[in-house]
């Protein structure tokens, strides 16, 4: 009976979310920045203009790939839209003092975070990496998707001008 | 008994909870974000039971795995449930893990002076060396905390936390109660503007923590209390970076230390350089007796108060993966050097693009025991001294060469070479000892973008070692029509073997549907046997022979 009763809550919360609908604000969790000071992910902001936020580790090899992909062009989003992007790693103890050198040697122009525990990728409910979101101007989460393959980035690119032209992003 | 109540506090909370969400969807007209989020993640395999590669008769023939999270936000409050559900328990996981119920729930009001969080916790104390809970649904670990934790920040560059409770264990807890402290101080950020713009940034912290547990054992004398405590401190400056963090843990018999008295240390240190296009990162750690569970008893990953990580590199190709190394909590010693640069545009080189290289060392050790001879009174056992080293577990060396030839073509190229000790060797191989394993191995994998969103990717890798299993070779070929969908092949060969009829073919055939965050993929085939490790923590897969599927969704 009570697993009847729990699956049934389950269900009403699920659907809550149906009626909830998209354009959710980011949740609140601390990440650290690259020289350890702490940020929370409810203060992430871009002006009015919109964020683009990556989850990636640096023993992910198709996350990296994605960045660098993105980081050929980002020049030119960040000219053409105002676009921010906000790249969180997910490595632990074992290899976050990775994430600052392959940054570097990488030339990544991006604003990185390190999640070390993964309070913010729960919070975002992100099941794997690489996984990429878009954040309207307003600060409404309008776009997400798992896993990377080529040519990704360009339909980010698509989904980012709509956004950044007030329209929704197709799929 | 335990495991009852358990469950009915599940059950009043996610009422509570529901009640809540109910209650704030009325209101939702106010300024406060108010929103209902999760992920789903379903695994099941059908299993052929196939006495060649080894793959058990599984009764059930099929088994599954299944979780899913909710999460409610509305300002500051938050809660979140996740359920889980073995039915029963995929090949390669713990079978303890059996049935399903609600295993994680939290409430939590987050302020910027006060943060208080009631249920299932994830946290970590500095690096972890002392304490960290946390989850990893590949590996089934979850060590969360159930109970409480308050998080304070009196002013700007202090943190304060402190926290109780009892660990997760499958669908209980475990027996041990663990408090910790922990204190932390940007330097920085708490002197004034003019200072906190200075070149160089330190942060200093230090923890405590403690577990208890009754002793019950007729024969020792068990300290029912065993605390653990330490300090770190990271130094940056521009290109320039230096973090350590030691732990000291009392007197702590157990299972994994075979109920020594002896005391606990624990140092890691990671410094590095990086620069545009250069840096160099050097780590080291030395680990003596450092197993710290909430349970004195529990073994292999269960009940882990702290995380110890590996100072080796965390390879994702198949073959450079095939042997890897897993933090020894009894006592190492190692290191990693990595150099990492990028050959510039335009150069001889660097063609087009430039071109990353990696070339990394990593090593790890035993300690040097004494042993003592008077171990039946003092229950020492043995002693070690800092700048002595046993006899070696492992190497890895390799380096990577990655390189965009041009808008259409790709490619990465690797050569590793590695050293097993055959002690280490036993735990991966179960069956018998095979002896140290040195092995060179080789990677290729080529991409080949034909049209926007539409790729080839050929990887191909040999594994070459005269112990164990001999060679092996490995092929891949991956199509990407479009960014929805992928198709792929796998062979990996044993050609190597010593047992001519163990020469097999492993061949997997896998495709999966993405759309933005949603993704099902099937595969089916053999897969071998093997290790499976994430974050230096491993578990043992058996081979399989079977059709596999798996579907990720968050909302």
């Amino acid at each position: 009976m009570k697993k009847i009763i729990t699956l049934f809550i389950a269900f009403v919360l699920l659907a809550s979310f149906v009626l909830s609908g998209d354009g959710d604000k980011l949740p609140a969790a601390v990440v650290k920045k690259l020289d350890g000071t702490k940020v929370n992910t409810n203060s992430f902001s871009n002006n009015g203009k919109p964020m683009i936020i990556s989850f990636w580790a640096t023993w992910c090899k198709p996350c990296k790939k994605e960045l660098d992909a993105i980081a050929e062009e980002y020049d030119s989003w960040v000219k053409e839209t105002g676009v921010k992007l906000i790249a969180i790693s997910i490595d632990d103890a074992r290899s976050s003092g990775k994430v600052v050198t392959d940054v570097k040697t990488k030339g990544w122009n991006y604003d990185v975070y390190i999640d070390e525990n993964q309070d913010f990728k729960r919070a975002m409910n992100v099941n794997n990496v690489p996984f990429t979101f878009i954040v309207d101007g307003s600060g409404k989460i309008v776009y997400s998707h798992n896993s990377y393959s080529e040519g990704d980035e360009d339909k980010l690119y698509d989904a980012l001008k709509k956004i950044t032209a007030g329209q929704k992003p197709s799929h | 008994m335990q495991d009852f109540r358990f469950k009915t506090n599940s059950a009043a909370f996610l009422l509570l909870f529901s009640l809540n969400a109910f209650n704030s969807r009325a209101q939702s007209v106010s300024d406060e974000v108010n929103s209902v989020h999760g992920n789903f993640q379903i695994d099941a395999q059908y299993y052929n039971p196939d006495s060649l590669i080894g793959a058990p008769k599984v009764p059930e023939k099929m088994l599954s795995n299944a979780f899913g999270n909710i999460m409610y936000n509305k300002g500051k409050f938050s809660a979140g449930i996740r359920y889980e559900a073995y039915n029963n328990v995929m090949q390669g996981f713990n079978p303890s893990y059996k049935g399903q119920g609600i295993v994680n729930r939290f409430a939590r009001y987050q302020d910027k002076l006060l943060d208080v969080t009631v249920g299932n916790i994830y946290d970590q104390f500095g690096m972890g060396l002392m304490f960290r809970t946390y989850y990893e649904p590949g590996l089934l670990y979850d060590n969360s905390l159930d109970g409480v934790r308050v998080i304070s920040t009196p002013r700007n560059g202090i943190t304060l936390k402190g926290l109780v409770g009892k660990q997760r264990s499958f669908f209980t807890v475990g027996k041990g109660i663990v408090r910790g402290v922990d204190g932390e101080v940007n330097i920085n950020e708490l002197l004034d503007s003019s200072l906190a713009n200075l070149k160089t940034k330190i942060i200093i912290g230090g923890s405590l923590v403690s577990k208890n547990q009754s002793d019950n054992d007729p024969r020792l004398v068990q300290p029912e209390n065993v605390g653990t405590y330490g300090g770190r401190i990271s130094i940056i400056n521009g290109g320039f970076n230096l973090s350590g963090e030691y732990a000291y843990k009392m007197n702590d018999p157990s299972f994994d230390n075979r109920y020594s008295y002896k005391f606990g240390e624990a140092l890691f240190i990671s410094t590095s350089y990086a620069t545009k296009g250069f840096s160099f990162l050097l780590q080291g750690k030395r680990i003596d007796n450092m197993s710290y569970r909430s349970d004195r008893d529990a073994t292999v990953q269960d009940l882990l108060i702290n995380f110890l990580p590996a100072t080796t590199k965390q390879h994702t190709y198949l073959m450079p993966a095939y042997y890897p190394y897993a933090t020894q909590i009894n006592g190492e010693i190692g290191g990693m050097a990595e150099m990492q640069f990028k050959l510039p545009k335009g150069s001889l080189l660097g063609g087009k693009y430039g071109t990353e290289v990696t070339i990394n060392y990593s090593h790890a050790a035993d300690l040097k025991r004494k042993t003592f001879n008077d171990s039946l009174s003092v229950r020492h056992f043995y002693s070690t001294a800092w700048d002595q080293v046993g006899r070696d577990f492992f190497h890895d060396f390799f380096i990577d060469i990655s390189k965009k030839i041009n808008k259409r073509w790709k490619f990465t190229a690797m050569y590793c070479n590695q050293f097993y000790d055959e002690g280490l060797a036993a735990q991966i191989t179960a069956t018998k000892l095979t002896g140290s394993i040195y092995s060179n191995i080789g990677v290729l994998d080529i991409t080949y973008k034909y049209k926007s969103g539409s790729a080839l990717r050929f990887e191909t890798q040999g594994l070459f070692t005269k112990q164990d299993k001999g060679d092996w070779a490995t092929a891949m070929l991956e199509w990407t029509p479009n960014s929805n969908w992928f198709l792929a092949v796998l062979d990996q060969y044993n050609y190597g073997n010593s047992v001519e009829k163990l020469r097999l073919h492993y061949f997997l055939a896998s495709a999966g549907y993405t759309r933005d965050a949603h993704r099902i993929s099937v595969s089916y085939g053999k897969q071998r046997a093997g290790v499976f490790c994430v974050g230096g923590v491993c578990r043992n897969v058996p081979a399989s022979n079977g059709l596999a599927i798996s579907i990720t969704s968050t909302f």
